[in-house]
């Protein structure tokens, strides 16, 4: 079972590498990505240190070119596309089908994963990937229950990539526009939920609001912690009752369901943070690496360590962690 | 456009009923719909796998009639699947030689691809004419764009796409913004999805989400989250150069009907786009919608011409 690791800039790539991560995953310094934060992700240059880097310690290297380009703007995926192919890369992660077609015809060499931005959830649409593109592996959307995972991996053409940690997508990825509702700019189209720019904090005599492009998402007590106003996670009014109507603010983790996970057949289990710190991603990725080597050992016996879990807890959003969709009672 | 290159009359199409009723109110919905001047429907449970007030053949029975009085009759797949059951409905969906599919996710694109047309919905993600181009190869002779897309966006597309594809728009209705594992509508009842009770039943146009500052905001249908505002692209029917051939209106418990006749009128020319848009308010009590025709955040609204 592979480790994938996120890093946003070069010392998290480093990171991600020292702590044994068997593949990194990163993006360009554009809307090419879904991370597309100021100051965050790759140029040529960097790339090449990354590269480098990866290949004294063995690593591989993914490049994430997966949001959704218009006609107006098609050339800049396409650019994207050769400039990783060029320099060699291990795989493109790819979510938009004109894209994908472009990547392997021009470059029939090079290896494509399906992101999780593709919305693939059944072996009938992932063999759709397999079978036009000759994609060798799907990223999932954090919809399925572990039961349904299972029954994809035993019937899907080619192996199949899960969440195993980070801040909780909980719609379906690719098909969220929640925050292009808001604010005009989504994953889709823009590759970034919520974007900073149209976020403010406010404070009133005794509260902090939160809100993004004017709509208020989340109003705390002073002494509270106001999380970042992903729409998803902000309360909410239904039915006369104020709360967390959609989810908590919290993070996935799959520690304790790894045996689980191996078991069904996995093939990579990816971390999900490329806008966190360097400090995040050599904690994450070190728990994580422990983990999975514990359980490839020995499933049978294998408990999540509480040093780990609580090294997870520690750097999650919300101070707390869920099995999310994987545990059927979640949905 | 139709292949010679002359612009065709805008067709009206109705969107498959988002929300859980009852048998026979989806029965009564349909028989009303047949004498409007709707020109498609699409049929069919495209939200949660749960909702069986009709079974096929009685989905069947309600398209035949539609058929016999006039109207196009395609039946729409589930959005998000996962479990095998689920691929089992659509597959029997699709295995339907009378009615054609629009296919709501690439599970049922794989299935009709190369074997029969098909119309591509707009949880695709149709967004470059190199995707629809590659879609079109397989069979698809219709497809509805992506409810974030603007006219522009469409325009560009005319600009580049093969003749041979009808462009469908998501004209009027609450507009599906996400789709989740969980069910919303069951967690505002305490209970996990697979102990729903159908609940869902008990809120025939969704369930609304406000903000706390009582901003109506989003709406809760199932496992589905809809915008509180209504998408309304009325003055989009006459004088626009995006050319949309199909203008698709969805479904609503009340006064669908009378949109539909709105909408007609409008695109008749009886009926100036102002004043179609002030009786829509009349009819509805949500706030209108659309700023994504407009390339602006969703939930804005600007004047025909758009201006805020």
């Amino acid at each position: 079972m592979e480790l994938v690791c996120p890093a946003g800039n070069l010392p998290s790539f480093k990171a991600a590498v020292d702590n044994g991560a068997d593949a990194v995953y990163i993006g360009f310094r554009d809307e090419t990505n879904a991370r597309h934060f100021a100051g965050l992700n790759f140029n040529d240059a960097q790339l090449e240190q990354c590269l480098a880097y990866a290949r004294n310690h063995g690593t591989m290297v993914y490049v994430a070119i997966n949001t959704y380009p218009q006609p107006a703007n098609f050339a800049k995926w396409e650019r994207a596309v050769d400039q990783a192919a060029e320099h060699g890369v291990d795989a493109l992660i790819l979510a938009d089908i004109g894209v994908m077609e472009y990547a392997a015809e021009k470059w029939p060499e090079l290896r494509l994963h399906l992101s999780v931005q593709g919305s693939a959830t059944t072996h009938e649409a992932v063999r759709f990937y397999a079978e036009q593109f000759g994609v060798q592996r799907a990223v999932i959307p954090r919809v399925l229950s572990v039961k349904q995972v299972e029954a994809l991996v035993r019937d899907s053409p080619i192996p199949i990539e899960v969440f195993g940690f980070g801040s909780l997508c909980v719609m379906v990825e690719g098909r969220c526009y929640l925050s292009s509702y808001v604010t005009g700019q989504g994953p889709n189209t823009f590759g970034a939920c919520s974007p900073a720019s149209f976020v403010r904090w406010s404070e009133t005599d005794s509260n902090l609001e939160t809100r993004l492009n004017g709509v208020l998402i989340d109003r705390v007590n002073k002494d509270e912690k106001a999380g970042y106003p992903t729409i998803c996670k902000g309360r909410f009014i239904v039915n006369g009752e104020t709360g967390y109507a959609i989810e908590e603010p919290t993070s996935l983790n799959t520690l304790p369901i790894l045996p689980e996970l191996l078991r069904i057949g996995v093939a990579a289990i990816k971390i999900e943070g490329r806008q966190r710190s360097p400090a995040y991603v050599a904690k994450v990725t070190g728990v994580m690496r422990a983990a999975i080597d514990a359980c490839m050992r020995d499933p049978e016996n294998f408990i999540p360590d509480e040093d780990w879990l609580s090294q997870l807890t520690s750097v999650s959003e919300g101070v707390q962690t869920t099995l999310g969709a994987y545990q059927r009672e979640w949905q | 456009m139709s292949p010679s290159g002359k612009a065709l009359p805008v067709r009206l199409s109705l969107g498959p009923i988002q929300y859980y009723w009852g048998k026979e109110k989806i029965i009564d919905f349909y028989r009303s719909v047949e004498t409007t001047p709707v020109d498609i429907v699409y049929l069919g449970e495209t939200v949660c796998s749960k909702r069986r007030s009709l079974r096929l053949r009685d989905w069947i029975e309600v398209a035949e009639r539609l058929r016999s009085a006039g109207k196009e009759v395609v039946f729409s797949t589930l959005a998000l699947l996962e479990a095998n059951s689920e691929l089992g409905q659509v597959r029997k969906l699709c295995a339907n030689e009378t009615f054609p599919i629009e296919a709501n996710d690439m599970s049922a694109v794989q299935m009709l691809a190369g074997k029969t047309s098909f119309i591509g919905g707009a949880s695709l993600n149709i967004y470059n004419s190199r995707t629809l181009r590659k879609l079109v190869g397989m069979g698809m002779t219709r497809w509805v764009m992506p409810v974030e897309l603007s006219q522009n966006v469409l325009a560009d597309f005319r600009q580049e796409m093969p003749v041979a594809i009808e462009s469908e728009v998501f004209a009027w209705g609450r507009m599906p913004i996400a789709y989740s594992a969980r069910c919303y509508t069951a967690r505002a009842h305490k209970v996990p999805k697979d102990a729903c009770g159908y609940c869902c039943i008990d809120y025939p146009d969704g369930l609304m989400l406000s903000t706390r500052e009582d901003e109506e905001f989003l709406v809760i249908n199932g496992i589905q989250t809809q915008s509180a505002k209504v998408h309304n692209l009325v003055h989009a029917l006459r004088g626009s150069t995006a050319g949309a051939d199909v203008f698709r209106l969805s479904p609503q418990s009340e006064h669908t009907p009378e949109v539909i006749s709105l909408f007609d009128q409008t695109r008749n020319g009886a009926l100036k786009a102002d004043e179609a848009t002030e009786e829509l308010k009349a009819l509805v009590s949500d706030d209108l919608c659309n700023g994504y025709w407009f390339n602006q955040a969703g939930m804005a609204s600007y004047g025909a011409t758009g201006s805020q």
